[in-house]
C-alpha cells in the first residue's frame, strides 16, 4: 500500500453544526490510492503529532477527499482553523479499509455521531443496495443527510432524543434490516458502545459485519506500535494497531 | 557537500543521524518514503527475551511543543527479531543498532549472546524505559545497578555496547561514568522523561498507563545540558537524542558533545526528519565552510 506525505490546498471548508467541519483536500495521488474506511494523517500547525481523520468522500476524478471531523482539542481545533486555500500537511491514504463486495446484493452501513462521516463513501460505491442508518444525539448536530440521499441508499435517521428522524438507537432499524434477512454485510463507525452493539446484532443474524474503531495515534503507519487495541484471531489474543490493522476490523476479532 | 561521516566506538556512519529506538520499528513502514541507506544507522525497536504485548491503550498525549508514550515495550521478542527482521535490515547498508530492553540480568544477557552469533554492528542496552514496571528504567537509576548489568552484558557480547541512559536521575553524569567504567563503548542520551497529563473532565490520565516518556522539541533543551554534562565526564563516545527535530538541533546536539544524534518524536510530526535533518546539516555545513562535520563535536566554548 502506497502513501505520500506532502502539502495540499484546502479547496472548500465549512462548518456543518457546532464543532464539526468539512473540508476538501486536492490531493490527486492521495485520492487516486485512497480507499473507503482508510484515513489521512493531518498535521495541525503548532502540534508534535498529527490528528487521524478518516476519509468521507473520494473523488478520483476531481483528485479530491472530503474529510469531516469534530473538534475535540487543541490539534482539530487548530485543524479547524485552516481556511479554504490554505495549505494542510497531509500524509496518506493510512490504514486498512473496508471489504467491498461486488455481488452484494443489501448491504447496512451504520454510522454514530461523528462516525457517520466515513459511512458515506460506502453509501456511495453502494448506492441504492445501502441502507444507511444515521444516529446522532439531537437534531442540532445531524449532518450529510443530503449527500446520504443522494447516493441512492435508503436512508434512516435516529436520534437519542427524537428532536430529528426516529427516536432510537441505531440497533433497533438494523435489526429490522436484518430481519429481512437479505443482508450480506454491516458495516459501523461510532461510538464504541454502538459498535459492540452492532456487532452482537449482526452475529445473532449470523451476517458478516466490519468495524471502523479509532484510538490515539502516533506515526500512522504500523511503526511506532503506539494506537493498540486487543484482538482476538483464530483463538489467539493479539495486541493489533488500529492505523494498519484497522482502522476496520472484521467485528469477530475486536475483544469488546 | 561536507562530508557527514562519523565514527562510533569503532564503527563507522556515513551520517551522524539514527531514528531512535521505538519510532522507527524495523524500518518497513518508512522504507516506502525514502531509502533506508540514506540513514546513518536504525535503533531498532526494544527487544525482550519473550514476546510482550505492551500497555493497554491509548499510549500517547499530545504536551505543548512534545508528547508522552506509554507503548510498554511492545515487540515480537528476539527470537522473531532474529528470523524475521535483522536479516532484512543487515541488507539496507545502514549501520544496525540493535536496542536490548529485558527486565532482568539474564534475560538482557540471554539477549546479547544472541546478538553477539549475529552480524549486527552494534549494541544499544536500554537500562531507562519508563513504562515498564520491572527493569527497565530500575537498573538505570542507580549506579550500581546500572554497573553490574552493563558489566553482565559487556561479558556477553564483543560487539559495541552503547548503553542508553535515563535523565530521571538526580545525576546522569554518575551513571554514565558507572557504564563506562564497566566497559560500556558508548552511552546514548536521553531516553524519555516521565511525566503525566489529565482529562480534567473525567479526571482520568489521558495514558492508560497514567504515566508515560515524554519528548520532543520541549526536552531539547535538558537533552543538550545532559550531553554537554557527560560528553565531559566520560572519555567514551555520546550518541545524543531528545527533541532534536532540525539540522541545527543536531549540529547543536554535536556542538555539546554527541558523536552521532538520534532522532525520535520528530518522525511523528514528519515522517521524513531524518532524512531532512541530514540534508539541513549539509547546508549548514556547507554555509559556514565546514569541510567535515567531525570538526564540529563538542565544540561549545562555555562561559
Amino acid at each position: 500500500m502506497a502513501y505520500e506525505q506532502m502539502l495540499v490546498p484546502v479547496l472548500e471548508k465549512q462548518a456543518l453544526a457546532k464543532n464539526i467541519y468539512r473540508m476538501v483536500l486536492q490531493c490527486r495521488s492521495i485520492a487516486q490510492q485512497a480507499a473507503c474506511g482508510q484515513f489521512v494523517h493531518l498535521l495541525p500547525v503548532g502540534c508534535t503529532l498529527r490528528r487521524p481523520i478518516s476519509i468521507c468522500e473520494i473523488n478520483k476524478a476531481a483528485g479530491t477527499l472530503t474529510i469531516v471531523f469534530e473538534v475535540k482539542g487543541t490539534g482539530t481545533d487548530a485543524l479547524a482553523n485552516v481556511r479554504a486555500g490554505e495549505n494542510v500537511d497531509i500524509l496518506g491514504p493510512l490504514g486498512h479499509g473496508f471489504t467491498i463486495l461486488p455481488e452484494a446484493k443489501h448491504v447496512v452501513v451504520v454510522g454514530g455521531g461523528i462516525g457517520n462521516p466515513p459511512m458515506l463513501s460506502l453509501a456511495q460505491v453502494y448506492g441504492e443496495r445501502a441502507t444507511a442508518i444515521c444516529g446522532f444525539r439531537s437534531a442540532n448536530i445531524v449532518t450529510l443527510q443530503d449527500e446520504f440521499h443522494a447516493s441512492g441508499a435508503e436512508t434512516i435517521l435516529c436520534t437519542d432524543d427524537g428532536t430529528a428522524g426516529r427516536q432510537d438507537l441505531v440497533t433497533e432499524p438494523l435489526k429490522e434490516q436484518l430481519a429481512k434477512g437479505d443482508v450480506d454485510m454491516v458495516y459501523a463507525c461510532g461510538p464504541r458502545p454502538m459498535l459492540k452493539f452492532v456487532a452482537a446484532a449482526a452475529k445473532e443474524y449470523g451476517v458478516r459485519c466490519e468495524v471502523s474503531m479509532e484510538e490515539r495515534m502516533g506515526c500512522g503507519i504500523g511503526a511506532c506500535l503506539v494506537c493498540a487495541c486487543q484482538l482476538e484471531r483464530e483463538g489467539k489474543s493479539v495486541m493489533g494497531h488500529v492505523c494498519k490493522d484497522g482502522p476496520v476490523f472484521p467485528a469477530e476479532e475486536v475483544v469488546w | 557537500m561536507a562530508n557527514l561521516a562519523v565514527n562510533v566506538a569503532g564503527v563507522s556512519f556515513k551520517n551522524p543521524i539514527i531514528p531512535a529506538s521505538g519510532v522507527f520499528g524495523y524500518g518497513r513502514e518508512y522504507e516506502k518514503l525514502f531509502p533506508l541507506s540514506e540513514l546513518g544507522g536504525i535503533a531498532t525497536k526494544g527487544t525482550t527475551g519473550q514476546p510482550r504485548p505492551g500497555n493497554p491503550a491509548p499510549r500517547i498525549a499530545e504536551t505543548p511543543s512534545g508528547m508522552l508514550n506509554s507503548v510498554g515495550l511492545q515487540n515480537p521478542g528476539i527470537d522473531a527479531f532474529l528470523e524475521r527482521e535483522l536479516p532484512n535490515l543487515l541488507t539496507k547498508d545502514t549501520v544496525i543498532l540493535a536496542n536490548i530492553a529485558g527486565s532482568t540480568v539474564e534475560e538482557c544477557v540471554s539477549i546479547a549472546e544472541k546478538l553477539d552469533e549475529t552480524d549486527v554492528h552494534m549494541i544499544e542496552l536500554n537500562i531507562s524505559c519508563p513504562n515498564v514496571k520491572k527493569g527497565g528504567a530500575a537498573f538505570g537509576v542507580h549506579c550500581e545497578s546500572a554497573e553490574m548489568i552493563t558489566a553482565a552484558v559487556r561479558k556477553a557480547t564483543k560487539k559495541p555496547l552503547i548503553v542508553k541512559l535515563s535523565p530521571n536521575v538526580t545525576s546522569i553524569t554518575d551513571i554514565a561514568k558507572a557504564v563506562e567504567s564497566a566497559g560500556a563503548d558508548s552511552v546514548s542520551l536521553i531516553n524519555t522523561l516521565l511525566g503525566m497529563r489529565i482529562n480534567i473532565e473525567n479526571r482520568r490520565p489521558i495514558l492508560r498507563n497514567n504515566v508515560g516518556g515524554m519528548s520532543g522539541p520541549a526536552v531539547f533543551p535538558i537533552a543538550v545540558r545532559m550531553v554537554w554534562q557527560v560528553a565531559q565526564a566520560v572519555s567514551i563516545p555520546v550518541i545524543g537524542m531528545g527533541g532534536v527535530s532540525s539540522g541545527t538541533d543536531a549540529i547543536e546536539m554535536m556542538m555539546a558533545g554527541a558523536s552521532a544524534v538520534q532522532i525520535g518524536a520528530a518522525i511523528f510530526t514528519d515522517p521524513y526528519a531524518p532524512v531532512r535533518i541530514i540534508s539541513e546539516m549539509n547546508d549548514w555545513l556547507d554555509a559556514h565552510h565546514i569541510a567535515s562535520v567531525q570538526e564540529i563535536i563538542g565544540t561549545v566554548q562555555p562561559w
